[in-house]
């Protein structure tokens, strides 16, 4: 046969286009990756495979701390922001229009339409207010920040699962003489797990990986983990920093796979 | 008489794991000016062949000729060949009037032609009125009439119909297959038409060509497809046949003498040299209810069932094998035959058609 | 009867907003309160030292596009802050139109894919989605700064002497913003041309369209919401980025987000600082309002 034929999906150049994407897109994560085993303290010429970044990363006091206080701000935001957002997401799914709900719906969302750098702003300029009036410099600032940002990223998988939902399910528990809240606590919320897994999981991520917001609401000596590298980024950059990006790369892709797995289960 | 289309050893298989085979090596010559009908029933590779002519599949082997030259290396849009969808994919996000003049505009036709024949094809269509209509917001035969008139807008060589009629209701699907016939005859374009029904390949072909599992099992016109099916998918696919075993005992031409398993004999059509034991097929409006005794076969009259037009008699041979009789009712009609009665059934030398195997 | 169904229904508000309290409080608290504040600040008057002082005014606003002569006082176009907005519209518009370019292709070859191969490939495009945008933009950096991983290479290889400048340009916060918002483009699009027909794109190749011809008049008006949506999704945070022309563009090559931070660091005018977030938040809203309807009159054609 001469030809292969003609193939009705192809369009020329689209599948080099598309893999010059890919490529594009996992090859400096890749060369990331791949520096931060360096040997020498370049982050472009090899030297050789060592662990070395890693146990300076490991040493490092500033990192150290960064971690501890990454993790305290985005366990925090994660379990407020799911807790809220499983409320929120029982009093708005599965009910008729009620007064106000687009208001709801909107400000619920807001943290996903307005530019993370005019909240960022505003929430220094309304901190800055609170901090003079009380003295308070604490972590709290930050959780509550990151608590509200992440909101929308908890409520929606949990929404999406409520509404896959079978209604019958708790209308027969509710025949069945469980109270309001036996029917939650033995019907609902057990098949609202894995959505609240999911969401949780998004928030946390999203709460750890957060520069902008943390960058303007922190008070002096309070970093976390990706404003420290914002920092770092203004010197001369040892492979201690791929290092500490591959860690956190590692953790976003298992928390991805995670979620997709859990939203998957849910057909 | 031209050959539109000249099929020789086609095959298509579709990689998989087992592999499938849509199209099993197939033979077929298609007539200039001919309306020809690939009928059999889903997963037959009727269609695969039809898209194989479209140029949306690309055949595994075999040759592929229109009007004497190869259409292989031709893409679809270069293919002078038209096809009406099963679904008929109108866009979407054009009006009536745009879909029509799709395939003109495409093959750079000046627009005041393009105008021109798109009134022309409204017309021949009847939906002129509805030319600027949204093809969400018409009728579902509208939406037919609309992906016929695009088809021909751009004056195929030959049109090809995937199932087109299949979704329209009983009454319309009647009366489109009397303007499809129609229109094939005014405008002389060859129509290669899909379908899994035989009412309707019987009636709107010059030839059909029945095909199973990727095979062609018989090519011929509709008359010669019913009287005198080649085998027993054929005959068992189109209308209703009984199937009764019997023995060779001489063989001249086409006509065969054969024992019948009561003892007696009779003369059948033959195709080819039929020997030993074979199959013989009989509709059932061939045969005749007689008085035990005095017809070819003896049975036991189990059921009576009026239709108003005819009515079916349900034997049990002697045998034990059933058969059905079919006879047309008239005014005259006595109910001659009762349930539980022995009767006879005769046929006339001719009538049954001896299957390949 | 009609009594007590009016009793339950008001139970049920009451319970609505009962569980909606917690994220409203912290919403209000943490998200819409302070960007009231914000609208407030802008019409105040700087303080010495950062901060304001609470007397009215409304210099920030005009010094959104505006400044005074330092000599005779007359107000004319702030040409320094004319030409950050101008370069925020044109490398967002910029970068809106790279992803969709290559953004474009790749949807579709994901979309042709066979079916169980389409969540593999969609997946490689979830993952950097959701991994850290300032590790993705530091990935590029170490890419092409000038002691870089192109740069070495090109002068390890003596293609080069001298290493090619591309950090501290438009150019690399363009590549930079393309690199971490192209997921973007791709997942509506994706969803977009998953749903699409391809009997129309035969019926588009059966009526003697070219490949071309198919792409232009079948598939994109068919994909058009999707690729409205992309664009959108490009577009709104290139205006508002911050991390990524700050770290590609090391401080020349400002965009608003660093305009706006930079007047609560070394410019000490918070006034005008809320005055230009106010203003981004604008651009921002037009641009989605715009989305909307588009979207909408999209539906009501097709409904």
């Amino acid at each position: 046969m001469a030809k292969r034929g003609f193939d009705i999906r192809k369009l020329r150049g689209f599948s080099g286009i598309a893999m010059t994407c890919f490529v594009m897109l996992y090859m400096p994560i890749v060369l990331l990756v791949v520096y931060s085993f360096n040997a020498g303290t370049s982050v472009a010429i090899w030297e050789g495979f060592s662990w070395r970044w890693y146990v300076s990363a490991w040493d490092n006091e500033m990192v150290q701390e960064a971690t501890v206080r990454s993790l305290i701000i985005a366990l925090s935001a994660a379990a407020i922001a799911t807790t809220a957002a499983v409320l929120a997401a029982l009093a708005t799914t599965r009910n008729r229009k009620f007064r106000g709900q687009t208001a709801i719906f909107a400000l619920i969302h807001q943290p996903l339409m307005v530019p993370e750098i005019v909240t960022a702003v505003a929430l220094l300029i309304f901190f800055a207010t609170i901090k003079v009036a009380t003295g308070y410099t604490g972590l709290m600032y930050l959780i509550i920040a990151h608590s509200a940002f992440c909101i929308p990223f908890a409520y929606l998988p949990i929404r999406a699962r409520l509404q896959g939902m079978d209604l019958s399910l708790e209308q027969a528990a509710a025949d069945l003489y469980a109270t309001p809240f036996q029917v939650f606590r033995r019907v609902t919320l057990p098949q609202l797990w894995p959505g609240i897994l999911a969401g949780a999981m998004l928030a946390f991520v999203i709460s750890l990986d957060d520069v902008v917001i943390t960058e303007f609401v922190k008070s002096a000596g309070q970093d976390t983990l990706p404003t420290y590298m914002l920092g770092q980024l203004r010197r001369v950059v040892t492979p201690e920093i791929n290092a500490i990006s591959t860690v956190l790369l590692m953790i976003s892709v298992l928390m991805v796979i995670a979620y997709t797995l859990l939203s998957r289960t849910k057909k | 008489m031209t050959k539109a289309i000249t099929a020789q050893s086609l095959r298509k298989v579709y990689p998989g794991n087992p592999p499938v085979e849509a199209l099993a090596s197939i033979d077929v010559e298609i007539q200039d000016n001919e309306f020809f009908t690939l009928l059999g029933p889903s997963g037959c590779g009727k269609t695969t062949l039809l898209r194989l002519i479209a140029g949306f599949e690309h055949p595994t082997s075999g040759k592929l000729d229109m009007f004497g030259e190869s259409l292989l290396d031709a893409p679809p849009y270069k293919r002078p060949i038209n096809t009406v969808f099963q679904n008929y994919a109108l866009f979407p996000h054009m009006t009536v009037a745009e879909n029509i003049a799709f395939g003109l505009q495409m093959l750079g036709t000046p627009k005041a032609s393009v105008n021109a024949t798109v009134g022309e094809m409204m017309e021949l269509v009847q939906m002129s009125h509805l030319a600027d209509r949204q093809t969400g917001q018409i009728s579902g035969g509208q939406q037919q009439r609309v992906a016929l008139a695009r088809a021909l807008a751009p004056r195929p060589k030959i049109l090809l119909l995937d199932e087109p009629l299949s979704a329209l209701d009983f009454k319309l699907r009647k009366q489109m297959q009397l303007e499809l016939k129609r229109l094939q005859t005014e405008t002389g374009i060859t129509f290669i038409f899909v379908t899994h029904d035989q009412e309707e390949a019987l009636t709107m072909s010059d030839r059909i060509a029945v095909m199973s599992n990727g095979a062609i099992r018989q090519i011929g016109r509709p008359r010669e497809i019913y009287d005198r099916p080649a085998d027993r998918f054929v005959a068992d696919f189109i209308g209703d046949t009984n199937f009764l075993p019997a023995e060779v005992i001489s063989n001249s031409g086409e006509v065969t003498r054969l024992r019948l398993s009561s003892g007696q004999e009779v003369d059948a059509h033959a195709r080819d040299g039929a020997q030993g034991k074979v199959t013989l097929a009989l509709r059932p409006e061939h045969a005749e209810l007689t008085d035990d005794g005095a017809g070819l076969l003896a049975g036991t009259l189990r059921e009576v069932v009026y239709f108003g037009t005819d009515t079916h008699f349900h034997v049990t041979l002697d045998d034990g094998s059933d058969f059905v009789l079919r006879r047309q009712n008239s005014p005259a009609d006595g109910n001659d035959f009762a349930t539980g009665d022995r009767v006879g059934l005769t046929f006339p030398a001719g009538a049954a058609q001896v299957l390949r195997d | 009867m009609a009594e007590l169904s009016n009793t339950v229904s008001q139970r049920a508000a009451r319970n609505r907003w009962l569980l909606l309290t917690p994220a409203l409080i912290i919403l209000i608290f943490a998200a819409s309160g302070p960007l009231l504040i914000t609208l407030f600040y802008s019409f105040l008057t700087p303080g010495d030292y950062g901060g304001v002082e609470w007397k009215f005014s409304t210099d920030a606003w005009f010094g959104v596009l505006m400044q005074r002569d330092i000599f005779d006082d007359t107000l004319g176009w702030s040409d320094a802050h004319l030409s950050i907005l101008w370069r925020s519209v044109k490398l967002s518009v910029l970068t809106t139109i790279a992803c969709l370019f290559f953004g474009f292709p790749t949807a579709y070859f994901i979309a042709t894919r066979p079916k169980k191969q389409r969540e593999f490939w969609m997946l490689l495009i979830i993952i950097p989605f959701w991994t850290n945008l300032l590790i993705r933009t530091f990935a590029i950096l170490e890419l092409i700064r000038n002691e870089g991983t192109i740069n070495s290479i090109l002068i390890a290889l003596g293609i080069i002497d001298e290493p090619i400048q591309m950090l501290f340009t438009e150019f690399s916060i363009i590549l930079g913003m393309v690199y971490v918002y192209l997921p973007l483009m791709v997942l509506p699009i994706y969803a977009a041309l998953e749903r699409l027909d391809f009997r129309l794109v035969e019926a588009g190749y059966d009526l003697y369209a070219t490949r071309f011809n198919v792409l232009r008049r079948v598939i994109l008006p068919l994909v058009k919401p999707g690729v409205i949506a992309g664009s959108i999704l490009v577009l709104v945070p290139s205006l508002g980025a911050y991390v990524t022309p700050r770290v590609m563009g090391g401080g020349n090559q400002l965009m608003l987000g660093n305009l706006i931070e930079l007047q609560f660091g070394q410019g000490r005018n918070w006034p005008l600082g809320a005055a230009l977030s106010i203003t981004l938040l604008a651009i921002v809203m037009v641009a989605l309002l715009a989305y909307v309807r588009a979207a909408g009159n999209e539906e009501v054609k097709h409904g």
